[in-house]
């Protein structure tokens, strides 16, 4: 799977949570939390569909990785890379 | 024979508006089963019998508003036996026989003409089964774009058809913004009710307010542990430890659980949590989780993700909006340390939970850094005083020391 195949997902499955928000105008750089407002229950069905989306378990530990939308990016990237290795 | 009514989703609905029928004259029906959806001030939301049995009449004709009590529809019951002579066909369009007990409340609207079920449900052939489910968002864009809801595959719960589904089916891989949000939820109406509540229960309620500091480190630490293990799908989430932590606080002290009418309290029997639950772009409802204090935490969170997510998506459902005991509003996530909610009318208590902070806090005589957690308690005065009010506040506190046991 390719970086913009996982900005992609990341994207549609944030925007399943935060219909009205474009993607394309949130701050990479920026808290999701806050710019996307979503809450513990937002941001835990975000993590279960990137789990089912991506094979990729995210545990609780890692949440703090996952705060802005280049860190999460990022954060699956690697995720992925060390699977395949 | 049984009357299918227009319920009751509030202390101030009057009226709701049909906006669909799941079934159609001669469908079986099982107590729990949605069988209608109404339009109201809070969104579409979808109605639920009471009564299992066959529908025998369809009273009231698609897009009519009528208020709250009057006959929707007439289910026989198991056991009646069907008249000898089935009426003919032109007695659809006669009115429904007068009901004594409603008849005072029907306004000449609930007297619309009865008429089978308007397409697609009436197209269908006799002896097909009902169409499945689908939320009133997915049955929007689907009559928008002329999509046969048939021919879509529901990925929600039971197999119901989700806005996405019928997007998908669109092959439209996405909507404009604007029009994704579920098109029945109408914030400004919204806005009015919440409104319309608030101003009364502070016209009619003397509140006290209470808060208590709570260490919810032992909260912390064994949901750390215990979702180390778990799949997200699994995953427990504070907000279930509190809920069922108030429900069991609720169950020893009934003076907060129940609804003041007619100038007298009436402890509820059960336990329903109303969970507030803020919409995307404003507004607020809360939602019963039924008999709350009788749940597993691992049965209440899965109840109460789907709760949360079918309330921002506007599937509700019209058991959930009526009965709430008591209300949990939970605003910690936005930075809140505490806050004072206001009476949901005819309940008599909310609590609040803020954010978690972390705090030097003594324990064992030894100063450490622990997480703090602001209670509060709005509660009516005329039901309970705070000094009963501080004691419900400190058995939440206590049952919060030991989630394992919750």
């Amino acid at each position: 799977m390719s970086n913009v195949d996982i900005r992609q997902a990341v994207n549609e499955e944030l925007n399943n949570i935060a219909p009205e928000v474009d993607m394309a105008s949130v701050d990479p750089a920026a808290d999701l939390r806050e710019v996307m407002d979503i809450d513990s229950m937002d941001f835990l069905n975000f993590i279960t569909a990137i789990h089912h989306r991506l094979g990729i378990d995210i545990p609780e530990i890692d949440y703090p990785k996952l705060v802005t939308l280049a860190g999460t990016v990022a954060y699956l990237e690697a995720k992925l890379a060390s699977a395949k290795a | 024979m049984v009357e299918f009514r227009m319920p009751s989703l509030g202390p101030d609905m009057e009226a709701g508006k049909l906006v669909e029928w799941l079934v159609k004259p001669g469908d079986w029906v099982k107590r729990g089963d949605v069988i209608a959806v109404v339009d109201t001030q809070k969104g579409a939301i979808e109605v639920e019998t009471y009564q299992a049995g066959q529908i025998e009449q369809i009273l009231v004709e698609l897009d009519s508003k009528v208020p709250v009590g009057t006959p929707l529809a007439l289910i026989r019951t198991e056991g009646e036996t069907k008249p000898a002579a089935p009426p003919p066909k032109a007695a659809a369009a006669a009115p429904p026989p007068p009901s004594p007990a409603a008849a005072p409340s029907i306004a000449p609207m609930a007297r619309a003409p009865m008429r089978p079920p308007a397409a697609p449900i009436a197209a269908a052939p006799p002896g097909v089964k009902p169409l499945p489910q689908a939320s009133p968002a997915a049955r929007r864009l689907a009559q928008e774009h002329a999509i046969d809801l048939a021919t879509v595959m529901g990925s929600g719960p039971a197999g119901s058809i989700t806005y996405a589904d019928v997007e998908r089916q669109l092959g439209k891989a996405a909507a404009p913004p604007e029009r994704k949000r579920a098109p029945s939820l109408d914030l400004n109406a919204m806005r009015m009710a919440i409104a319309a509540a608030m101003a009364r229960s502070k016209r009619e309620i003397p509140h006290y307010y209470l808060e208590h500091q709570i260490d919810v480190t032992p909260c912390e630490r064994w949901l750390t542990q215990k979702n180390q293990t778990r799949s997200p799908d699994d995953r427990l989430l504070f907000a279930a430890l509190a809920i069922k932590s108030v429900a069991l606080a609720s169950r020893r002290f009934p003076a907060f659980n129940g609804f003041y009418r007619d100038n007298r309290f009436e402890p509820a029997q059960a336990v329903h949590i109303g969970v507030a639950i803020a919409i995307r772009g404003g507004g607020l409802t809360a939602p019963a989780l039924h008999d709350a204090d009788q749940l597993s935490l691992d049965d209440l969170m899965s109840q109460l993700r789907d709760l949360v997510s079918r309330t921002r998506a506007g599937r509700i459902r019209s058991s959930e909006m009526s009965d709430p005991t008591i209300t949990v509003s939970n605003l910690g996530e936005r930075g809140v340390e505490a806050l004072y909610g206001v009476i949901y009318p005819p309940q008599v208590a909310i609590v609040g939970v803020g954010k978690s902070v972390l705090r030097p806090w003594v324990v064992d005589g030894a100063v450490g850094p622990r997480s703090i957690v602001t209670l509060t308690l709005s509660g009516d005065h005329r039901v309970s005083d705070g000094h009963v009010g501080a004691l419900f506040l400190a058995e939440i506190g206590n049952l919060l020391q030991e989630p394992e046991k919750l």
